[in-house]
């Protein structure tokens, strides 16, 4: 008995200590302009919107960033993480902003502050090639997603109670669970409309895409809670490149690769 | 600043049905923890017979050449196995060596067994040599062969000797198991993780730290009661 109180003395203790931990500062516009550097947190096996090429973090959302870092006259230094790790580090504030194809989500307004939307997308199906289904099948189907993306909560039942994957496998990203799709382990991968097409192209000879769209979502970056400085300048950067086209452009250019 | 300490309090009971009750999500940690008990008990079975069998052709090819190969191939096995991290391990048997496998889980196991294989020849040959000559001249002058000394003479005096490392490596064994994400399968650590994915908070992760602790100090108590069972006729 006296073991149990110890213990237990020890996990409030861990919990006091981590709620202390979740007090950072938050990084507003003008300090980031002190440091010099604005800081981005991304998961980058997320092609064409965040992927490593030469061993450094490229796509659509770094050069976004890198048009926000310009607009700030700051310098951008990406980290790169598990990708249902973005949302609680920017939480924590332990990086400015996240960029990494997130979906605006109930449940995620609550823990930061979005952008506005700059990206319109869908999760589609990715399946071996021949093979048809459709929504209707996912019943019976194993679906392989990337952890903690809107895949993986669509899959989960979290969209719709009725729309439920027999078994959902989670990978840490969605070209890791194609290779088991290849390898006949689960029926089909569930991702991002992009994301989706750049696995397909990859291995046109074993995979294709089912043309469903299974929901309606947009992108956004996102902030600490709070923050409102810094979001009204990553919005107006954002309104920027959109107006000018700039985002299809480098969509385009990330695409081909 | 606000009060951290009465929101954690006020807060807690709310965090704690959205991280354990709320989706059913203690059913998730329950599978997790079914399968991460399946990986340590099969690895565990796994990793004894390894061992059991290398460890007593190392004892045997100690004192006899014609042996040598298979003490070579012992002597890889457990260079390769103890030189490399389970993780990879874990990752060629999924991708590479079982690549044809629909599921994750019986690699896993297989993958911990053979990994905790190499870990209990060492500690069971270092208590069957720590078993004196004597023991075996005194069997095999009784007239039981080799295999005969070692089954009734040898290792069960050997079993008391390595019965606390081989605990230890159970223990360890039961922890290294959290791995196993990597491939896919929903062990507790995974389960737990998952969670945290959705709540966006650490609660489950506390969750399966306790269960993780519950479950070592049953085994070292049981560990505890055995040892002290076997020892009652020791006159030390």
């Amino acid at each position: 008995m006296k073991k149990f109180v110890k213990i237990m003395a020890v996990i409030a203790a861990m919990g006091v200590m981590m709620s202390f931990a979740g007090c950072a500062s938050t990084p507003t516009a003008s300090k980031v302009k002190e440091k010099g550097v604005i800081t981005m947190a991304t998961n980058a096996a997320f092609p064409p919107f965040e992927y490593l090429k030469d061993n450094k973090v490229s796509g659509v959302d770094v050069d976004v960033a890198n048009e926000i870092a310009k607009d700030l006259g700051v310098k951008l230094e990406i980290k790169d993480m598990e990708f249902d790790m973005v949302i609680p580090s920017v939480k924590a504030g332990k990086f400015d902003f996240g960029a990494a194809g997130i979906t605006i989500r109930e449940d995620r307004l609550k823990e930061v502050d979005f952008s506005v939307e700059y990206v319109k997308s869908s999760q589609y199906m990715v399946v071996q090639k021949g093979k048809s289904f459709t929504k209707d099948d996912l019943a019976n189907m194993v679906i392989g997603v990337q952890q903690g993306t809107t895949g993986d909560l669509y899959a989960s039942g979290d969209f719709d109670e009725d729309v439920k994957a027999k078994e959902v496998k989670q990978y840490k990203s969605a070209v890791e669970a194609a290779g088991d799709l290849k390898l006949g382990r689960i029926d089909a991968v569930i991702v991002d409309e992009l994301p989706a097409k750049t696995i397909v192209e990859g291995a046109a000879d074993k995979l294709e895409l089912i043309d469903e769209k299974l929901t309606e979502e947009s992108y956004a970056l996102c902030v600490k809670k709070g923050n409102k400085t810094l979001l009204d300048s990553i919005n107006k950067t954002l309104e920027r490149l959109m107006n000018e086209g700039k985002i299809d452009e480098y969509v385009i250019n990330h695409m081909g690769k | 600043m606000q009060p951290v300490l009465l929101n954690a309090f006020s807060d807690f009971g709310e965090t704690l049905y959205e991280n354990l009750i709320a989706e059913d999500r203690y059913k998730m940690i329950l599978g997790g923890l079914g399968n991460t008990l399946l990986m340590a008990i099969g690895a565990t079975l796994i990793g004894v017979a390894i061992g059991l069998v290398i460890a007593i052709v190392k004892y045997f090819a100690s004192d006899n050449k014609k042996l040598w190969i298979l003490d070579k191939l012992c002597d890889v096995y457990i260079t390769v196995i103890r030189g490399t991290p389970i993780v990879v391990q874990l990752l060629i048997m999924y991708t590479a060596i079982f690549a044809a496998a629909s599921n994750g889980l019986p690699v896993a196991i297989l993958a911990f067994g053979i990994n905790s294989g190499a870990y209990v020849a060492e500690i069971i040959r270092g208590g069957i040599f720590a078993v004196d000559k004597g023991q075996t001249e005194a069997g095999r002058s009784l007239g039981l062969n080799k295999l005969q000394t070692m089954r009734h003479i040898v290792l069960p005096q050997a079993f008391k000797n390595f019965l606390p490392a081989l605990g230890n490596e159970f223990i360890a064994l039961l922890k290294e198991t959290s791995v196993a994400g990597y491939i896919a399968v929903r062990d507790l650590t995974k389960a737990a993780d998952l969670i945290r994915g959705r709540t966006f908070n650490s609660t489950s992760l506390f969750t399966v730290a306790l269960i993780y602790l519950l479950l070592v100090m049953v085994m070292t108590k049981g560990l505890k009661i055995l040892e002290r069972r076997l020892s009652k006729n020791d006159k030390r």
